[in-house]
């Protein structure tokens, strides 16, 4: 399947109005895509290390908080990483969690060398087998309408994969430090460190 | 086994309800069944089969930052899964709690299981986790009362060990 649509602009489409979620991003990329989508807001977690730990802090933080919708960003890279999450969250299946995955086939922040998605392994089959219930993979302008629907207003959790060409995320300065994000993340949505 | 009593070990979960956590993370595990079993029966908590250990360590960063408390229950085998995520814990100086039934230890007779035994405790000094140490059912739950004060009202990562001598060592 054809790696076309930027990240740039696909995330954001998908996305919308992104203070609807509270989100956790994935290294590298896929936290750059939220940072700049959110300004590095408030309701935003970024991660710079900690790689295949995304899912599980957004299952987590699903679990703690039924009434918001979570949204877990991540990258191929990452989600391999830990692809046992996807069974993990999808036995619990709670219904305010979405995983979206930027899968540009590539380990980019490491100098774009080929993943195991541009040869061959296919993430959206991998979720749908771990048994989420609901998954598509967009790939092309025209799948934007469904995976944002499916992100925004699935009864269960969900997982959309994202296809995109191999460039570069939004360059965006960022908070860095792991402590500081925790506490930003904990006084912007919770009122308290 | 040498079969100790185990009602230490649903009065451990007690305690850990007490406490408020309602996470309850675990790869299946002998040492862990009484507290598993009754996460499972609870319908305040949210039990948690994982399919590897570092998994368990998200989800309590996770939680933290939706303002639940969690907890790991592993083996110390489990524990060398876990590394880059504990190194985690400690840069963004999550609170967190993970309770290990050690394996590798005090009587131990499977071999597979001593280098990851004796190496639990330096891997946890080396990232800075408090360890408190359990050797008999009546010190199970002061521990862990104290573990829980040290997590969540100081913001440590501690790990409290189930010993051998507590739990006994599988017989080979």
């Amino acid at each position: 399947m054809a790696y076309r649509l930027d990240r740039v602009t696909a995330v954001p489409a998908l996305i919308g109005e992104h203070r609807d979620f509270l989100l956790i991003g994935g290294l590298a990329g896929a936290a750059k895509d939220l940072a700049a989508l959110t300004a590095d807001g408030p309701h935003f977690f970024g991660m710079a290390g900690g790689m295949g730990a995304a899912v599980m802090i957004g299952l987590g933080l699903a679990l703690a908080r039924p009434e918001k919708k979570v949204l877990v960003a991540t990258g191929d890279g990452e989600l391999l990483m830990n692809v046992g999450a996807l069974a993990t969250v999808a036995v619990l299946d709670p219904p305010n969690l979405s995983i979206l995955c930027v899968d540009n086939g590539h380990h980019g922040e490491t100098g774009y060398q080929k993943s195991h998605t541009l040869r061959g392994v296919d993430l959206e089959k991998m979720a749908l087998a771990a048994g989420i219930k609901s998954t598509c993979t967009v790939a092309k302008q025209a799948d934007i309408a469904r995976g944002a629907r499916m992100l925004r207003a699935s009864k269960h959790c969900s997982f959309v994969l994202l296809r995109v060409k191999p460039t570069d995320p939004p360059k965006v300065k960022r908070l860095m430090n792991p402590a500081d994000s925790r506490v930003r993340f904990r006084l912007g949505t919770l009122g308290r460190a | 086994m040498a079969e100790a009593s185990t009602g230490w070990q649903s009065e451990l979960y007690d305690a850990l309800r007490r406490h408020d956590v309602t996470q309850f993370a675990y790869v299946p595990d002998a040492g862990h069944r009484v507290c598993i079993d009754r996460s499972l029966a609870d319908k305040q908590v949210h039990s948690v089969a994982l399919t590897t250990e570092e998994e368990g360590v998200a989800l309590a960063c996770g939680a933290h930052l939706g303002d639940q408390r969690a907890v790991l229950l592993m083996q110390s085998s489990g524990l060398g899964n876990c590394v880059n995520f504990l190194a985690m814990v400690k840069g963004g100086r999550f609170p967190f709690l993970t309770i290990l039934s050690m394996r590798g230890d005090f009587g131990e007779g499977n071999p597979w299981q001593m280098a990851m035994g004796q190496a639990t405790r330096p891997v946890l000094a080396a990232l800075d986790f408090v360890v408190l140490e359990a050797t008999t059912p009546d010190e199970v739950v002061p521990i862990v009362d104290a573990a829980c004060n040290m997590v969540w009202k100081s913001g440590q990562a501690v790990a409290v060990l189930l010993t051998q001598k507590l739990i006994g060592a599988k017989a080979f």
